[in-house]
């Protein structure tokens, strides 16, 4: 007589396979949960993410940008100035001809006919739709051929393990990284980046982010004010990232 | 012509598995060190975000580039027809598919993610000279295989002379493409010139002739191996025309760089106050790598074994310093992001003539990859019927009456 706590063959198949369809399968036949927008809206070219720096609002000594940068995303670095990331940095520069001395924050320039991503063997390299010019962690080699071909400098590699990494902003050992014009909070519907954020709270508003297909947004606004220039326009990369006053 | 016949390298047990043994240490401190720097990250080398790309990189361009040259010799047998070269060419192309081999394993091990070697065989980005090169050098592996094949099998001989063509066509464009990685870097001052190709081609004919030759002279220590008059006649002219061809390229990068108003202030930097780079292109680059092998070989006092032997030698030692300056120079001098600016104050490094220290790690992956290639021949040569048992030619004056099929 058969034990009735013991399973046939066939009551074992199907019991599997309904165990398995309740794990991989029903999931995906009930609707998502509604994201909070606009996650689920797909990026695209409506939108026109950029930056708009006014240096003479810029003030010599400030590094709040730069502080933001690193809470926002995690870039603690090894006290190994050589070797530890930099997504932006402070600069003090002076004019060759007027001695002018002027300071400025430098990060990714955002080009629209970006050298990183031409190089890029494997593609990890991109340029989304919007605009911004990042790096898929997950397919980046870690050959470093971008660094060589980044005009500005803008692109750091991890030289060591990471601690106290932040979840929203996920970064790996071996991978190349640059400001991403804080992709995962203007996603998740943020209207400003972390160095704007800060430099604004600042007083400074030397830094503008926004979006440039809106005639509207504080970016094309400013923009029209007060001319501004792109870095190295000799290249005509066409950089999202401009500069006014200089 | 004297049949040419092959034979394995027959050489003393003892003195095989020595070699055999101390080049599998090497190889296994090259794994060592690599691993170690993927474990503990790049930081323990002497790369930065400013020297990017190091001594590995030195390592792995030399021997891919020689990788191409040294297929030469097989090259002037089968594409020109020169029946001189006939019996060195399958031990070419057997050097040129083991330094392939050897330049690519440094690369991919140097990556910051080598276990991410799948991604980069199966995703691509046409638009990267990278990408073409990772075709263009797995490609030459076959491409090599099928053209030893074609040599060494007697029922496919009469292929040997379209693969061979095939393969100098292959190289050429590989050498292109090698060449390209750094052309193709508009940022750079030291690099954004179409001229690098030509003048990897040109490096590449150079030192691929001085490595077979000292592969060779080697070999004919532990193996009898007769190379004739006629032969290392025409190897010391080959290598007095690639020379001078070398010479003229580099001339031509330079003096077309200061042309470019843009790029006027590298050549500065690189040809009279870059300090170590400075030193290193005029000393180790154009006089110990070019200058004093074309008065050696030029010179009729010595005779020809002993003038190839010392101007390979010097060639190498040129050929190392020469990826130095290219590839270290290229990126120590800082980029310019504001040409009308000075930039006063940066706390990347903006702006500063950047300095690199190898770390031992480094080193030992770079020798390790010589030792990968050296292993491969040494493998190939014991096994396969690489190596002609007398090499002679319808000049020779020593008569050849060993003439056994292989």
């Amino acid at each position: 007589m058969r034990n009735s706590a013991e399973l046939t063959r066939r009551e074992f198949i199907v019991k599997s396979v309904t165990a398995i369809s309740a794990v991989y399968i029903i999931p995906d036949l009930i609707p998502k949960a509604v994201a909070s927008k606009p996650l689920d809206v797909e990026v695209s070219d409506k939108t026109k993410w950029a930056i708009n720096v006014d240096v003479n609002k810029c003030v010599d000594g400030c590094t709040a940008c730069v502080e933001a940068c690193v809470d926002e995303n995690g870039l603690y670095g090894f006290d190994r100035p050589e070797t530890d990331s930099q997504w932006i940095r402070k600069l003090r520069i002076k004019d060759i001809k007027t001695d002018k001395v002027t300071t400025l924050p430098m990060m990714c320039q955002h080009c629209e006919n970006p050298p990183c991503v031409d190089v890029c063997p494997t593609g990890a390299s991109f340029r989304r739709e919007d605009g911004i010019v990042m790096v898929n962690q997950h397919t980046c080699i870690g050959c470093r051929y971008c660094m060589l071909a980044c005009p500005f400098k803008a692109r750091s590699f991890v030289h060591e393990n990471l601690t106290e990494q932040v979840t929203s902003a996920p970064r790996g050992k071996g991978c190349v990284e640059s400001c991403n014009l804080c992709a995962n909070r203007i996603d998740h519907g943020s209207e400003t980046t972390a160095c704007e954020e800060a430099c604004m709270k600042e007083g400074h508003h030397a830094i503008t982010f926004g979006d440039l297909a809106d005639p509207n947004s504080r970016v094309s606004i400013a923009m029209q004010a007060k001319p501004s220039r792109r870095l190295r326009e000799d290249m005509k990369l066409k950089q999202r990232v401009t500069y006014s006053g200089f | 012509m004297d049949k040419i016949t092959f034979t394995k390298f027959i050489i003393d047990p003892k003195i095989f598995w020595s070699n055999f043994i101390l080049l599998g240490v090497f190889i296994l401190i090259g794994f060592g060190c690599s691993h170690y720097m993927e474990l503990e990250g790049h930081h323990v080398t002497g790369m930065n975000n400013q020297i990017v790309w190091g001594l590995p990189h030195i390592f792995a361009v030399l021997l891919i580039v020689i990788a191409s040259g040294v297929l030469n010799i097989a090259s002037i047998s089968s594409v020109f027809d020169k029946k001189l070269y006939k019996p060195l060419a399958p031990l070419s192309a057997l050097l040129a598919i083991s330094f392939l081999i050897a330049g690519l394993a440094i690369l991919v091990l140097d990556l910051g993610r080598p276990n991410r070697l799948i991604v980069a065989m199966t995703t691509y980005n046409f638009k990267s000279i990278f990408s073409w090169n990772i075709f263009l050098y797995s490609g030459f592996a076959v491409v090599l295989a099928a053209y030893m094949w074609t040599m060494l099998d007697r029922e496919v001989n009469k292929y040997s002379k379209f693969m061979g063509t095939f393969a100098f066509g292959w190289r050429i464009i590989l050498t292109t493409g090698t060449g390209s990685i750094f052309g193709f870097l508009v940022a750079r001052e030291a690099y954004s010139t179409a001229i690098l190709a030509p003048l990897f081609i040109v490096m590449s004919l150079l030192y691929g002739t001085a490595v077979y030759y000292l592969i060779l002279r080697i070999i004919s220590k532990f193996h009898n191996t007769y190379i004739p008059e006629d032969v290392l006649d025409n190897l010391k002219k080959l290598s007095i025309m690639f020379l001078f061809a070398n010479l003229y390229f580099l001339g031509l990068y330079h003096v077309t760089n200061m042309y470019i108003a843009k790029h006027l202030d590298f050549e500065i930097f690189i040809l009279s106050s870059g300090g170590i780079y400075t030193l290193s292109f005029w000393l180790g680059q154009v006089i110990i790598g070019i200058v004093l092998p074309i008065i050696i070989l030029s010179s009729d006092k010595l005779c020809t074994h002993l003038a190839l032997t010392v101007s390979s030698f010097l060639v190498l030692l040129g050929s190392f310093v020469a990826m130095y300056v290219i590839i270290i120079g290229g990126q120590a001098y800082p980029l310019t992001i504001f040409p009308d600016h000075i930039i006063m104050d940066s706390s990347f490094y903006d702006d500063v003539v950047h300095s690199y220290m190898p770390s031992i790690y480094e080193f030992g992956l770079g020798i390790g990859g010589v030792a990968l290639a050296l292993i491969i021949t040494l493998i190939g040569i014991a096994n396969f019927k690489f190596l002609p048992t007398m090499i002679s030619s319808p000049h020779s004056s020593k008569p050849n009456d060993k003439t056994a099929d292989s």
